[in-house]
């Protein structure tokens, strides 16, 4: 009955502008059927899948409103060379400056005499760039273990099935602070660390989908026309689990900068550069006296979060399979 | 014999689309009456519409649904509860998702008979396992503790059955029953439901596609296309003298009608197009489709004419004198 | 001259312990040209049988014979090139096309695993399918959701068609279609099977169907052949009380509340025992039946049967 509803969006202009001949006389070598009104109709709407899922993302109210803030937080990394070409880790004022005393520096400076509007806006950079390279190992990786693990099955599913249980046992926080303290803490073990640490979750997920769709009638069908298992799993496959995956990344973008902020707060971050969380563990010894050295990357990290969750619940909402435009 | 279920101009509106346009018909106590059309012809709809249990979205615009005399269009919910099971029962398709899979058969069977009579459990239990004997269920004690998965597909069927006719309704109405299930089990269950109307005395409501069932088990048959009634007929004047250019091209169409045709021989005569077609029309919705439009088709839906016993047809090209189209057997060989 | 010979082919599920035998020594043959309909309930084996030949699911046992090649001796990679050959039409026209392709990229990739390299070429190719089964040009730039089922299935056997084979295996084309689309889809592809002199292996549990569109039949249960025959063979003399009761059970118009020709259910594959496997719902049923497996012997000339109470038939 659904089908009602959805059908009278896909009509079709042509269906009868010309009379049908049901009843004319047929030889053997004219068959009407090739020209039967119904193989001329198609939906007018042409609407190609890709535009029709970004205007639905566009008007989803999550999508939205997170897409907004994690604008101005892009904006706001990609400012800060310009804003403060300084090294934001330099001594340039008094220590203790609230925010609002010198016009100079509006959210203050900290225990060191260094601008906390800085630290901010050169920290976006950090959290943002180990949040999404992180999280492309995590995928990369997740997804290269179980389209392996779901596709193929049998014995090197039940191998690769192990070692993601193997890695989900231990608490990803634990793994991460050993990862961190066996390397030198430096933005780029920090980044593959929290990749290793994330990618069962993409595997998990992605096996799942893969054992799912490996199964259906359209991988049936590649498979009966001799296409190689490269092909199959790239083209055919992997394009139907993508709405999961992109899903999932943007909420693992989020805990991966959580995991950043978690690291630097214990000391466990790259010592040369700054980021919020280094700003939170540095300015910890003062909450009762300084209390916006905590709170103000507190909130940037919390709003920055919150947007990726937003368009995390937007996305699920666009692209999920039952709900969304593609049956 | 008494009119049952009187629907008059049902209209059946969703926000953006009206799948069911104006119709009515009878149900007379304990006859078979067949709603045959393709999916998208509102068909389904219409079963929602009787038990009240349309989706959210989709809303009763305009008609009456007098059942025993009562409009249940209008009477508040949790009246039409009462009225669900114990007066108008239904089955579905697909019986395995009608069954709570987590729940004994007796259990699902015990709680419908102690929600709408009132019985103590054994009482229940024993009138359960009588149920279960009554849809011929072989071993009816070991079904009611087993799980509905444990079950072929047609034994799941006849459970369902059992819990439809459990209160003993007036009214069953089956919406594509056999559809799912074999045709050796199809035979079963149709004979089984042929049965329990007689005996049960119960007005049997059949919502399917297949021409052959209606054929064989309908006292008369009500033809939907795209959410209206096309033509209304007993089987055999149906079946031999189709009025409607739909019927007629549905009937030409089919296969099973034509036993002597073979391809290498002869083609089937089919309708071009697909149902589809019929959404902005607003006139009759079979225009795109027609072999004998007018003008007038495009315009204006026909009104029902009376053409003979029992018969009506909605179409512009059948006059009630004339109205005698094409046989059966003219529409089939068109070669 | 036959196109395919398969000889006692099996195809054994295992699950946990058990292993169920859905397709149990099937032999058939199907000449170029010829259009073999394969009929039988949901859970015969019909459509396992379709796979199996063409070895989406691996045989267990037997030879599969294709142009006097054994594919089941054949390697991967080689079975990928013999694909071309042997093509299949699915049944559900939602669930056998790649959502998130057009139907241009549907349609052109086969040509492009199989070594056309020119774009122009497979665009032309592509043109040529779609007008050839009916579908405007216009239609390679759209996406399946934009199509109805009818016209889906239209796709689905362009996307068979177009490597050009020899044998198309159609697994319940028409099933999920509505009655007046039902009949455009057959005969299109009667139309096509006999302009491009295709082999059909037609799968159906619909036997009008099959009586339309079949030259000769097989009626399958439980894994098994039980009959088979010439399509009015089958349909004038059947011989197995399995193939008289299916094509009883179809509804008749004509026939007013006519009892259930048969009775029980199709039983669990895993628990056949040693007779026949239809004694348990045959009506004819005796003593030796319930003791011996009947093996499959000609009753008349192209006309084979598996039964022990077949012979009264054959003298009449």
């Amino acid at each position: 009955m659904l089908q009602i509803n959805t059908r009278t969006t896909l009509l079709q202009p042509e269906a009868d502008t010309q009379p049908i001949a049901v009843s004319a006389e047929v030889s053997p070598s004219s068959w009407p059927n090739l020209h039967a009104a119904d193989t001329h109709v198609v939906s007018a709407t042409s609407h190609n899948i890709r535009r029709l899922t970004v205007l639905r993302l566009l008007r989803n109210p999550s999508v939205a409103a997170g897409g907004a803030l994690l604008s101005l937080i892009i904006i706001a990394a990609a400012l800060a060379p310009f804003l403060y070409p300084g090294d934001p880790l330099s001594m340039v004022a008094r220590p203790l400056l609230w925010p609002g005393q010198n016009a100079a520096f509006p959210f203050g400076t900290d225990s060191l005499g260094r601008d906390v509007a800085a630290g901010l806006f050169h920290g976006a950079r950090v959290s943002l760039l180990i949040g999404v390279v992180a999280t492309s190992i995590g995928v990369s990786v997740g997804i290269l273990v179980g389209a392996t693990a779901g596709y193929r099955g049998g014995w090197i599913d039940d191998v690769l099935v192990r070692v993601i249980e193997l890695f989900q046992t231990v608490p990803s926080f634990i793994l991460l602070v050993v990862l961190v303290a066996i390397a030198q803490p430096s933005i780029l073990t920090v980044t593959w660390a929290i990749g290793l640490v994330t990618w069962p979750t993409i595997a998990r997920l992605v096996r799942a989908e893969f054992r799912v769709l490996r199964e259906k009638d359209f991988v049936m069908a590649a498979r009966s026309l001799g296409f190689g298992h490269g092909r199959i799993v790239i083209r055919e496959i992997l394009p139907n689990a993508l709405p999961a995956i992109i899903v999932t990344a943007s909420v693992m973008v989020a805990t991966a900068i959580l995991m950043e902020a978690a690291l630097s707060f214990l000391g466990l971050g790259d010592p040369n550069v700054v980021s919020w969380g280094s700003m939170i563990g540095s300015g910890r010894e003062l909450i009762r006296t300084a209390w916006y050295l905590t709170a103000l990357p507190g909130v940037v990290i919390v709003l920055t979060v919150l947007a990726l969750n937003l368009i995390g619940d937007g996305l699920t909402d666009v692209l999920n399979p039952r709900t969304g435009v593609e049956r | 014999m008494a009119t049952l279920l009187d629907i008059q101009g049902l209209t059946i509106s969703f926000p953006n689309a009206t799948p069911v346009k104006d119709l009515s018909f009878q149900v007379a106590e304990a006859e078979t009456l067949a709603i045959v059309g393709e999916s998208g012809s509102g068909k389904s709809l219409t079963a929602l519409a009787l038990m009240r249990l349309l989706p959210k979205t989709a809303d009763i615009t305009d008609g009456s649904i007098r059942f025993a005399g009562e409009d249940l269009v209008n009477i508040p919910e949790p009246a039409m509860r009462e009225r669900r099971g114990r007066d108008i029962a239904m089955i579905f398709q697909e019986p395995m998702t009608s069954l709570n899979p987590v729940l004994t058969i007796g259990r699902q069977i015990v709680e419908v008979l102690r929600l709408h009579r009132g019985l103590t459990r054994a009482q229940a239990r024993r009138e359960a396992r009588d149920l279960l004997d009554l849809v011929r269920i072989p071993d009816p004690d070991r079904c009611l503790d087993d799980y509905p998965h444990r079950l072929s597909g047609g034994m799941r069927q006849r459970v369902m059955i059992a819990i439809a006719v459990a209160c003993r309704p007036k009214l069953l109405i089956a919406d594509e029953p056999t559809t799912a299930l074999d045709v050796t089990i199809q035979a079963q269950v149709l004979e089984l439901l042929d049965r329990l109307r007689r005996e049960l005395s119960l007005a049997l409501l059949l919502i399917t596609h297949d021409l052959g069932v209606v054929g064989q088990w309908a006292d008369r048959v009500v033809v939907m296309y795209a959410g209206r009634k096309v033509e209304e007929a007993p089987p055999e004047p149906l079946f031999n003298d189709p009025l409607h250019p739909y019927t007629q091209g549905l009937l030409a169409a089919s296969p099973r009608l034509h036993d002597d045709l073979h391809y290498r021989d002869s083609r089937l005569s089919e309708i071009p197009g697909s149902i589809s077609s019929a959404v902005k029309e607003k006139g009759c919705p079979f225009v795109p489709r027609c072999p004998q439009r007018r003008d007038v088709c495009r315009t204006v839906f026909p009104d029902t004419t009376m053409a003979g016993l029992g018969r009506s047809v909605a179409c512009h090209a059948v006059t009630p004198t004339i109205a005698t189209g094409p046989s059966l057997h003219d529409a089939a060989v068109r070669l | 001259m036959t196109l395919l010979s398969v000889s006692d082919l099996t195809t054994t599920y295992t699950s946990g312990r058990s292993a169920v035998h859905a397709v149990d020594g099937v032999s058939l043959e199907i000449a170029r040209g010829e259009t073999i309909g394969l009929v039988g309930e949901s859970g015969c084996g019909k459509s396992t049988l379709g796979k199996t030949i063409l070895r989406l699911v691996e045989p267990s046992g037997g030879r599969i014979l294709f142009d006097g090649e054994d594919l089941t001796a054949l390697s991967e990679a080689a079975l990928r090139s013999r694909r071309k050959r042997l093509q299949m039409v699915f049944q559900d026209p939602f669930a056998s096309l790649n959502p998130r392709q057009t139907i241009g990229e549907i349609l052109s990739a086969p040509l492009a695993v199989h070594g056309v390299k020119s774009r122009a070429e497979r665009q032309r190719r592509v043109d040529d399918i779609l007008a050839r089964v009916g579908l405007p040009p216009d239609s390679a730039r759209r996406y399946p959701h934009e199509f109805s089922g009818g016209q889906r299935q239209r796709i689905g056997i362009a996307r068979a068609l177009i490597l050009e084979p020899d044998l198309i295996i159609c697994d319940e084309p028409v099933s999920a279609l509505d009655l007046s689309v039902q009949a455009q889809i057959l005969n299109l592809l009667a139309e096509l099977k006999q302009s491009l002199n295709l082999s059909l292996l037609f799968i159906s549990h619909d036997l009008s169907v099959v009586r339309y569109l079949s030259d000769r039949v097989l009626v399958m249960y439980l894994g098994r052949i039980v009959e088979s025959g010439s399509h009015t063979q089958i349909w004038h003399r059947p011989l197995h009380p399995y193939t008289k009761a299916l094509i009883d059970a179809v509804p008749d118009p004509t026939r007013r509340r006519y009892a259930a020709p048969l009775p029980g259910d199709l039983p669990d594959p895993r628990s056949v025992g040693g007779g026949c496997r239809f004694a348990p719902r045959c009506p004819i049923a005796t003593e030796i039946c319930r003791t011996q497996d009947p093996a499959l012997r000609a009753a008349a000339a192209g006309h084979h049967v598996a039964c022990h109470h077949a012979e009264p038939a054959l003298v009449s």
